[in-house]
């Protein structure tokens, strides 16, 4: 019986996020590994048509329940949809995407079915064809390994700790028909963001986080950087205490866990919990005009300058050799 | 209205942490701890509930070790009316999954409208409780809380959501979760700590929630902690020199392509 890998695949109205194709990358290594297959599980109204774009990243086989009555995200009929799919596929693993709904999902699926969840993975070992976790502890202090009990195993993944990888294969696609119930939440409006400029923080590849430094609602300069690097903007907790930046923006202990290739922060000292939520970056740029902020005991590159200065002199830089 | 609100007592953010002698769970010597944030915010919602109703009560409950019993004090300091600690050498070994059934197993003898929890814990970062707890208690959920209406029988919330916000309501008895931006909690008054010393904190066991020991223990774990290690601590790297911003750019730019941070 080969050993079989599956992935839930998140689909929004702006299609599958970076992390669906790190998760399908992800999965495709573990099911060579264990000489198995990878099957991919969307879900959501008009999710037929996008669907085969994860053939790139190596699956066998996609699982589509597509209906008009999927267009809201909700958790409860979500999971009651895999778990069906769950119980006729009886795959060995089974992950997850990062976002909060492939939480809501992972967590509510494990508890359905009384299996172990671990969330916010960054890597992945198999022992004994058994998954083991690699996820941080104690805001970045610690590194856990993390066996999950029963099957299928379930874990969700961390952004930007896993590369994507392009692996075309002939796909087989299956319609999964929803058996639908009546749902406890009703919607009652939604306000979303236009969606061509959105890069959703957790999942950003670069962050340019502004702090105190700021020293009002004006980030525009932040912004530019951001979009010349193909990156989001991020804020310290200050920022926001101030109503300069959203709540969502927030950076930290009591904001977003963020893991991007660059971090780059803005007048921002650097405290613990500001580490907390940023600590795992792989690589920070910290620009700072005191020599003595906690922030450059941590950069991987610091800068003594004054933001205001030194900010469109990078964005200067980085037009000048064509961004 | 009767609310109730899952707090977990978690170590300071600032403070050092060490792993213990078993390798798998962490030193619990001099360790400063805390209220969980989200659960800081979530008695503070309890108790403007509470105020704006003119009529309720709050009760607190935790899973955890006798230390709990100091946060409790300070929650009961901050206004809730009780505090109950759910402590067994049977939760030795704990997982989420094993916090959430306690929890659902305490809270078949409690009455409630609602419940209130955090959306994450910050030292075990599950993000499972809350769901966990609502679906065995079979009331609906909802999370990412930045505001809520009760009227009639409903509770309307306001949601963070991907990329934007959403509006949703639904029946009580629920289970909401917290979210930076849903308020900023209270300090204890003088007055308060003092009243809270009168305030009843009760310690119950398993067998005292219903619950049997065997169902209990390492071999019920979901997720088990095989190893526990220090992260690779972050070190200063380089300071950038230069003469002038135009400089200190260019080379910032140069190292970052060179490490191919951005391409
Ligand atoms: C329970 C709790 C939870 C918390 N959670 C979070 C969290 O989630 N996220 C978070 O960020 N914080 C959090 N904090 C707050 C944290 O402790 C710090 O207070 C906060 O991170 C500081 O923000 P800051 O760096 O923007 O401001 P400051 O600490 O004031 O630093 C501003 C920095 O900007 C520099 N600066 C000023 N002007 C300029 C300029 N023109 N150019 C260059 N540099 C300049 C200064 O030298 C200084 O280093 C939390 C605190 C508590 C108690
Ligand atoms: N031991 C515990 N006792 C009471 N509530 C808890 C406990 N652990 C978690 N919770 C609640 O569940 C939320 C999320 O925790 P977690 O699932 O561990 O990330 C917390 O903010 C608390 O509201």
């Amino acid at each position: 019986m080969p050993n079989n890998v599956m992935f839930f695949a998140e689909h929004t109205d702006a299609g599958f996020g970076k992390s669906a194709f790190e998760g399908m990358s992800e999965g495709r290594r573990l099911a060579n590994q264990l000489n198995g297959t990878l099957t991919a599980v969307v879900i959501g109204a008009g999710t037929q048509d996008n669907a085969q774009e994860l053939a790139q990243y190596g699956a066998d086989r996609i699982l589509i329940c597509d209906d008009p009555a999927l267009n809201d995200f909700d958790a409860d009929q979500f999971t009651s949809i895999l778990v069906d799919i769950v119980k006729q596929n009886t795959p060995d693993i089974l992950l997850f995407g990062t976002s909060l709904n492939d939480k809501a999902v992972a967590t509510l699926l494990a508890t359905r079915l009384d299996l172990g969840v671990a969330t916010e993975c960054l890597k992945f070992t198999l022992q004994e064809e058994r998954l083991v976790a690699t996820r941080t502890m104690y805001g970045g202090k610690l590194v856990a390994q993390v066996m999950i009990e029963g099957k299928p195993q379930i874990a969700c993944i961390r952004a930007n700790a896993f590369p994507i990888i392009q692996d075309l294969r002939i796909t087989e696609q299956i319609m999964v028909e929803p058996q639908l119930k009546v749902s406890k939440i009703r919607v009652i409006d939604k306000k979303l963001n236009s969606l061509d400029k959105v890069v959703e923080l957790t999942e950003a590849t670069v962050i340019v986080s502004g702090g105190r430094a700021m020293g009002g609602p004006d980030f525009s300069l932040l912004e530019e950087l951001a979009d010349l690097l193909g990156g989001a903007v991020g804020a310290s907790r200050v920022a926001v205490d101030q109503g300069w930046r959203p709540h969502s923006d927030q950076v930290g202990q009591t904001g977003k866990v963020v893991s991007p290739k660059l971090y780059v922060a803005c007048g921002i000292s650097g405290a613990m919990q500001h580490l907390a939520g940023m600590g795992t970056s792989e690589c920070i740029v910290a620009i700072n005009k005191d020599n003595q902020a906690p922030i450059f005991h941590y950069a991987d590159y610091g800068i003594v300058e004054d933001v205001f200065e030194m900010v469109p002199a990078i964005i200067e830089e980085l037009k000048r050799q064509g961004r | 209205m009767d609310i109730v609100v899952l707090m977990k007592q978690v170590p300071d953010t600032s403070a050092l942490i060490r792993i213990g002698e078993d390798k798998v769970s962490i030193s619990t010597e001099d360790v400063k701890w805390v209220i969980n944030h989200y659960d800081e915010m979530a008695v503070e919602e309890a108790l403007r509930i509470k105020e704006q109703q003119g009529k309720g009560k709050v009760t607190v409950l935790t899973v955890g070790k006798e230390t709990a019993v100091a946060t409790l004090r300070t929650v009961l300091a901050m206004g809730a009316d009780e505090g109950i600690l759910i402590s067994d050498p049977a939760l030795e070994a704990i997982d989420p999954q094993i916090t959430a059934k306690v929890i659902a197993a305490a809270l078949k003898n409690i009455h409630f409208d609602l419940i209130i929890a955090g959306h994450r814990a910050v030292d075990d970062d599950a993000y499972f409780v809350p769901t966990a707890v609502a679906e065995y208690l079979s009331i609906p959920f909802l999370s990412m809380v930045i505001r809520q209406e009760i009227k009639e029988g409903k509770i309307q919330c306001v949601q963070t959501v991907k990329n934007g916000s959403m509006v949703v309501e639904t029946e009580l008895p629920a289970l909401i979760a917290t979210q930076r931006g849903l308020n900023e909690p209270r300090y204890p008054t003088m007055l308060n700590i003092m009243k809270a010393k009168k305030k009843s904190v009760e310690i119950k066991t398993l067998s005292d929630i219903g619950l049997s020991l065997e169902e209990f223990g390492p071999n019920a774990l979901k997720t088990k902690i095989t190893s526990l290690t220090y992260a690779p601590k972050r070190k200063a790297g380089e300071m950038i020199d230069g003469e002038t911003v135009g400089e200190k750019a260019t080379q910032l730019v140069q190292l970052l392509r060179a490490k191919a941070v951005i391409l």
